[in-house]
C-alpha cells in the first residue's frame, strides 16, 4: 500500500468526512458521558433508523426522514423526562425499541431489506458523494462553533445543574440545544459507521481521554485526537483489507481503549511499587 | 437592607415547609441560619435563589422584588450543601473555579480567589482527588470569583474534619472582615454560630428568632425552646 490511495477522490472524501464526523462525536460525545448518556447516542441511532426505514418507504432521500425523526425523538425524550420523572435509561430502551419497531414494520411493509437499507446499518464512508462530504462539513462546522460559543454554559451545566441555574445559565434550553446537537451528529456519523456502531464513537474516545487527564479542556483534545486517530487508521486499513470501514474504526478505537487500560494500570503497579520501596526505606 | 423576605410561605405537595417567615439582612452582617434537619433551610436559600418560584410572599434583593428581574443573581456567590458532581468528572480546580466566571475578567482573578482560600497550589489538580474540605474551599472560591457582595452558604461543613473546619470559619471571618462581603450561613452548628455570626435567625418551619448573636446566645428560654424544637423535629422525622 503506498499514498497513492490519497490521490483517489472517494478516498479524500472518505477521510475528510471521517475526520468531521470523529471531532462532532468526541465533543458532542464528551458532555453526554459525563450526564450518564451514553447511551443516548444508540438510542437516537436507532430512532434514526425508523427515520431511514420511513425514508426508503416513503421514497423520500432517507438522511432527511432520519434527521427528522431523530430530533424529533431527542426532544420528546427530554421533554417527556422533564415532565414525568421517568428514568433516563427506562426512557431510552423504550426510545430504542420504538425507533427499531417503526422501522421493521416500514421495511417489511416496502419488502425487505435492501442493499441501501445495508449501508446504513454498517456505515459505507467508501462510498459518501461530494455532496454529502459538504453536508458533513458544514454540520460539523457549525456543531463545532456553538458548542465553542456555549462550551462555558455547557461544561457547568454538566457539572452541576442547579449551581449554573444559580449562575443565570438557561439550563433548560442548553439541554434542549444538546440533544438536538447528538441528534444531528448521530444522523450524520451513520454514514460513516453505520446505525449499529454509531453511539461506540461518542462514548469510547472519551472514556479513553478520561483515563489520562485532570481537566476538562485536556480531555475533550485528548478525546479528539483519539477520535481522528481511529476514524483515519481505521478507513485506512479496512480499504487495504478489504473490510467493513465502521467496523475497523471501532475496532481500533477499542484497542485505544484496552492499551490505555493497560498502561494506565502498569503505571499504578509502578506507583505502588515505589511507594512500597519508601515504606522499607524507612522503616 | 439588602435582602428583605415578608411572609414567606411555602409547601411541598401539601406539607408545610416554611410558614409566614419574615427576614432582614443587612450590609455586613455575618447572618447565622439555625435550625434542626428539615427546618427549612435549604427551602429558604432555594426561593432566594430562584430555584423555587411556588411561594407566598415576597423576597427583596437590594430593593427589587426578585420575581422581577435576576439580575440580583449576579451580587451573590452561594456554596450548596453538597456540590455533587460525578467522583470521575474531568475537570481541574482552576477550571472549576473558572465555571462561575460571568464577565470575561482578567486571568488573574481565578488564581486570586484560590489564593483566598488557600488553595492556590492546587489548581492543577483534578477536583475528585482533593479531600472534602479543600472541595468545599473550592466551591467557595467559585462562589467568589465575580465579585459578589453576598455570599450565602447551605451548611458548608458537612462532614469535614475539625481541622479543616477552623481554617473554613478563618477564611469566612477574614471575607466578611476585609472585604466586607454579607455572609448568609445555615448551620445547625451552635458553637460555630456563637463564635462567628454577628446575627441569628433560628428557624423551625416559623421563624422564632431573628436578632444579634448575643441576645440568643445569653437567652436561656430562647435556646431551651430552640433544643426543645429541635428533640421534638428528631422525634417527628423517626415516626415517618
Ligand atoms: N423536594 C422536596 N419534596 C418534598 N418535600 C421536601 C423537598 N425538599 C424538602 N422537603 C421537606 O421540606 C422540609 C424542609 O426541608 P429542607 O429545606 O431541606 O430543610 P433543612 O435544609 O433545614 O434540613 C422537610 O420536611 C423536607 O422533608
Ligand atoms: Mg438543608
Amino acid at each position: 500500500m503506498g499514498f497513492e490511495i490519497l490521490s483517489y477522490g472517494f478516498m479524500q472524501r472518505a477521510l475528510v468526512s471521517g475526520i468531521a464526523i470523529a471531532l462532532m462525536c468526541s465533543v458532542v460525545g464528551l458532555f453526554l458521558v459525563l450526564r450518564r448518556h451514553s447511551l443516548f447516542g444508540d438510542a437516537l441511532a436507532h430512532s434514526a433508523f425508523g427515520g431511514i426505514a420511513a425514508g426508503l418507504f416513503l421514497g423520500i432521500y432517507p438522511i432527511w426522514t432520519a434527521f427528522v425523526v431523530c430530533i424529533l425523538s431527542a426532544l420528546g425524550l427530554t421533554k417527556i423526562r422533564q415532565r414525568f420523572q421517568i428514568s433516563g435509561d427506562a426512557m431510552v430502551a423504550i426510545l430504542l425499541s420504538s425507533g427499531l419497531a417503526m422501522g421493521v414494520i416500514l421495511i417489511s411493509l416496502a419488502g425487505g431489506f435492501t442493499v441501501n437499507l445495508f449501508s446504513f446499518l454498517f456505515g459505507s464512508i467508501l462510498l459518501v458523494s461530494l455532496e454529502n462530504t459538504i453536508l458533513i462539513l458544514g454540520l460539523a462546522g457549525s456543531i463545532l462553533i456553538v458548542i465553542l460559543l456555549l462550551y462555558r454554559q455547557l461544561v457547568y451545566t454538566t457539572f452541576n445543574e442547579e449551581q449554573a441555574k444559580v449562575s443565570s445559565i438557561q439550563v433548560e434550553k442548553l439541554s434542549y440545544l444538546l440533544v438536538v446537537i447528538a441528534g444531528i451528529t448521530v444522523v450524520s456519523s451513520m454514514q460513516l459507521v453505520g446505525i449499529l456502531l454509531t453511539s461506540s464513537l461518542i462514548v469510547i474516545p472519551n472514556v479513553t481521554a478520561m483515563l489520562f487527564s485532570r481537566g476538562f479542556k485536556q480531555t475533550s483534545i485528548l478525546s479528539m485526537i483519539f477520535a481522528v486517530f481511529s476514524a483515519v487508521a481505521g478507513i485506512l486499513t479496512s480499504y487495504s483489507f478489504n473490510v467493513a470501514p465502521g467496523g475497523m474504526i471501532v475496532l481500533i478505537s477499542i484497542i485505544l481503549f484496552g492499551g490505555s487500560l493497560g498502561i494506565k494500570s502498569f503505571r499504578q503497579k509502578k506507583r505502588v511499587l515505589v511507594l512500597n520501596k519508601e515504606a522499607t526505606k524507612l522503616s | 437592607m439588602i435582602v428583605e423576605i415578608e411572609n414567606l410561605t411555602i409547601n411541598y405537595d401539601g406539607i408545610l415547609a416554611l410558614d409566614n417567615v419574615s427576614l432582614s439582612v443587612e450590609e455586613k452582617d455575618f447572618l447565622g441560619i439555625i435550625g434542626p434537619n428539615g427546618a427549612g433551610k435549604t427551602t429558604l436559600f432555594s426561593c432566594m435563589l430562584g430555584l423555587l418560584n411556588n411561594y407566598n410572599g415576597e423576597i427583596k434583593f437590594f430593593g427589587a422584588n426578585i420575581r422581577k428581574s435576576k439580575q440580583y443573581l449576579h451580587q451573590i456567590g452561594f456554596v450548596p450543601q453538597k456540590p455533587v458532581f460525578e467522583k470521575n468528572f474531568p475537570a481541574t480546580v482552576a477550571e472549576v473555579v473558572g465555571m462561575g466566571l460571568t464577565k470575561n475578567q482578567k486571568d488573574n482573578t481565578i488564581d486570586k480567589v484560590l489564593q483566598k482560600v488557600w488553595l492556590h497550589e492546587l489548581s492543577h489538580r483534578r477536583i475528585g482527588d482533593l479531600s472534602g474540605g479543600q472541595q468545599q474551599r473550592v466551591f467557595i472560591a467559585k462562589a467568589l470569583v465575580n465579585d459578589p457582595q453576598i455570599l450565602i452558604l447551605d451548611e458548608p461543613v458537612t462532614g469535614i474534619d475539625l481541622q479543616s473546619k477552623d481554617l473554613f470559619y478563618q477564611i469566612l471571618r477574614d471575607l466578611n472582615q476585609k472585604d466586607n462581603i454579607t455572609v448568609i450561613w445555615s448551620s445547625h452548628d451552635l458553637d460555630a454560630v456563637a463564635k462567628l455570626a454577628s446575627k441569628v435567625a433560628c428557624l423551625n418551619r416559623t421563624l422564632f428568632f431573628h436578632g444579634i448573636s448575643e441576645e440568643f446566645f445569653h437567652n436561656e428560654n430562647l435556646l431551651k425552646m430552640y433544643s426543645e424544637s429541635s428533640m421534638q423535629m428528631h422525634m417527628h422525622n423517626h415516626e415517618d
